[in-house]
């Protein structure tokens, strides 16, 4: 009833094949965009912007990355971080050599240096499968963290062994370093997210994104079809590495200021991996619910105990999250394998058939 | 630079036998922690098709769960029996509330269950015993400490810790319980059986629910046993938990199925990573002991996609 695609007749080619065929989709898309573009910027208030928004938009990001690969190309990957990390460090040299540039541009070139070391450890993916995988994408994770704290040159030979922003201007505005506001940042975070995910959303359904789904399904049949397995694991190991590279120097000069190479680490790769899962293998949207719900939740949980006038010690409160986040994780796995983007599937079908039940 | 490589770090071992013996004793232990640590791995796997990425987390709560009891007041033994208790609940727990449910799913929504138990025990362990690193109650357990000083000849003498060889002892013990467990039982047979095959196992009356839960609690066991060796040689914290790591590649390099094959892959990885490390490690500047391992996982893999004891993997359309 509410959502129904009945009597929209194509009458073109192109209309046929446009991104969101349903008049409702394209309406929903204006109203999210709309909200994101114009009401966040104007009700939100900075606390909102930097501890939510913009950390939510670089992880929906990762998330996506990491879906690309998991997800569309069924490679398990447990390196998300480190190739974070290589996006950041890759983005603090290129601004530390070229100081005049773009500070845009130079995040996303970051991407292409994560894109090439991406695809030197996506090389034994063409041997190993499955879990075996994951463990050589640790292999990845360790060796590129080791990286971080033992090459001085990565990290300008500092005292501190951490990567500070420095700040930059683009176009007049601050928009790096401790002065920069959170809403040149928000904006920025915001036009990147939205145009690698178009670019994605289209990229999936054309002839890679194909390419892509028929290896994860089997890749020897695929094979059989006619498709290269090297060149097109490696192309996903690329792209989801270039990906995940620009969200992770967007992480360090767009949201933290500051980065140690800890701040890379395995955790990040499962709190990315989780998001991927929760919301949903192989869908761009489930990647959005997934880190809304991945980051918000323990943003949130801090804030309960307060308003219920409970005075607990933050340790106990950081104890807690922990517990209820692992139990969230196992409850939502029981309910719905396939994730969030399932349940908007649901929803969206119950939507169509409104007022009656099927 | 070549000399440096491929000449220096053998005339050292020549040099210093006694250095070397201590560096492979040193790796000789760590091998039996991590090998142990897989074991547990390769029983859920084996049984239940799950790759159990909660089991180094198990390590370290069986471990504080142990020290934390015994820290309120609870007698060492009595702790020790009690903690066995917890780890069968839990056991029994983690089969009817998460993978009963959870049956027939693909391998990663397993994986990324066990993943969330991982952060369910951390946020619950520290929730109840508290965060901070704590000593083991080695003495209390009749554990023996100190160490022994051997000399070789008159080329020097290399230390042992008495822990080390208990350590070393009870795991060698442990795996021959399990190889009989395994073998002689009739519990042990059923575990065979279900490992072979869920379908036919069910079909001649076996109980999937319940051998899972043994195959968990045994788990639990093998954690704890590895938990006390592990914290007495470092402090009970979740700080472990990188370490817990490790028995990654040691499993990926017996393969996922073979008890052997963890076991040898332990103490590969173990010799490789201390070898590696002091003799190797100065080139690059230390610290690779964090990477080593999965790089020599990663090499083994790429000769051998099953690991070395690994069922082959027959793939059809």
């Amino acid at each position: 009833m509410f959502y129904r695609e009945a009597g929209q007749f194509k009458t073109s080619y192109q209309a046929d094949q446009a991104l969101f065929p349903i008049l409702q989709d394209r309406i929903g898309m204006v109203v999210i965009l709309a909200i994101a573009f114009v009401a966040i910027p104007l009700l939100a208030n900075d606390f909102f912007l930097t501890s939510i928004m913009i950390p939510f938009l670089i992880f929906a990001l990762a998330a996506i990355g990491l879906n690309i690969l998991t997800g569309f190309c069924g490679q398990l990957s447990l390196g998300t971080g480190a190739f974070m990390g290589v996006g950041a460090y890759a983005a603090y040299k290129l601004t530390s050599i070229f100081p005049d540039a773009n500070i845009i541009l130079m995040v996303l070139l970051s991407g292409v240096f994560s894109a090439a070391i991406g695809a030197v450890f996506g090389l034994p993916s063409l041997r190993i499968k499955g879990l075996y995988l994951a463990v050589t994408t640790l292999a990845a994770q360790f060796f590129l963290e080791w990286c971080f704290i033992r090459i001085p040159w990565l990290y300008n030979y500092n005292a501190s062994g951490a990567i500070e922003v420095p700040r930059r201007e683009v176009f007049g505005l601050v928009a790096s370093g401790a002065e920069a506001t959170p809403i040149v940042r928000y904006f920025i975070v915001l036009g990147i997210t939205v145009l690698i995910t178009w670019l994605m959303a289209n990229v999936l359904r054309g002839r890679i994104g194909r390419s892509w789904m028929m290896i994860r399904d089997m890749d020897i049949a695929a094979e059989l079809m006619g498709i290269r397995p090297l060149r097109t694991k490696l192309m996903a190991f690329a792209v989801s590495s270039y990906i995940c590279g620009v969200a992770g120097a967007m992480m360090v000069f767009f949201w933290l200021n500051a980065a140690e190479p800890s701040s890379y680490s395995i955790r990040l790769s499962f709190q990315i991996l989780f998001m991927v899962i929760l919301g949903g293998l192989g869908s761009l949207g489930g990647a959005f619910l997934g880190a809304a719900f991945i980051w918000i939740l323990p943003v949130a949980l801090k804030f309960v105990p307060g308003l219920l006038g409970m005075d607990i010690a933050a340790e106990t409160v950081e104890h807690a999250t922990f517990m209820t986040v692992g139990a969230l994780i196992i409850f939502f796995l029981i309910v719905e394998p396939h994730g969030f983007a399932r349940l908007w599937q649901i929803a969206k079908q119950k939507l169509r058939v409104w007022p009656f039940p099927y | 630079m070549l000399y440096d490589i491929f000449i220096d770090p053998f005339v050292q071992m020549y040099d210093m036998p006694d250095f070397f013996l201590q560096v492979l004793w040193e790796g000789f232990v760590a091998g039996i922690l991590y090998a142990l640590i897989a074991l547990g791995f390769v029983l859920i796997f084996k049984a239940s098709g799950v790759f159990n990425f909660a089991q180094g987390i198990m390590v370290v709560f069986a471990g504080l769960t142990l020290v934390g009891l015994n820290e309120n007041g609870v007698p060492a033994y009595l702790a020790l029996i009690l903690t066995i208790g917890v780890m069968g609940v839990l056991a029994y727990g983690v089969e009817r509330v998460v993978m009963r449910p959870l049956v027939n799913q693909p391998e990663i929504i397993l994986l990324m269950a066990t993943i969330g138990l991982t952060y369910f025990l951390i946020g619950f362990g520290e929730f109840v015993f508290g965060g901070e690193p704590k000593q083991m109650i080695t003495e209390q357990l009749g554990l023996p400490t100190g160490s022994t000083a051997f000399e070789i000849g008159d080329r020097g003498l290399i230390i042992l810790q008495h822990i080390d060889i208990a350590a070393a002892v009870i795991a060698i013990l442990m795996v021959a319980a399990l190889g009989i467990f395994f073998n002689k039982t009739r519990i042990g047979r059923a575990l065979r059986a279900v490992a072979d095959d869920h379908q036919a196992a069910l079909s001649v009356g076996i109980s999937l629910n319940q051998i899972w839960a043994i195959v968990w609690f045994a788990a639990g066991l093998v954690a704890l046993a590895t938990g006390i060796m592990w914290g007495a040689r470092s402090d009970v914290s979740f700080a472990l938990e990188i370490v817990a790591f490790k028995a990654l590649p040691v499993l990926i390099l017996g393969g996922f199925t073979s008890i052997p094959g963890a076991i040898v892959g332990g103490l590969i990885i173990g010799f490789g990573e201390k070898i590696g490390e002091l003799y190797w490690g100065g080139l690059v500047g230390g610290g690779i002991e964090s990477w080593l391992a999965y790089i020599i996982a990663l090499i083994f893999l790429l000769f051998r996609p099953q690991g070395l004891f690994g069922e082959r993997i027959i793939e059809r359309i």
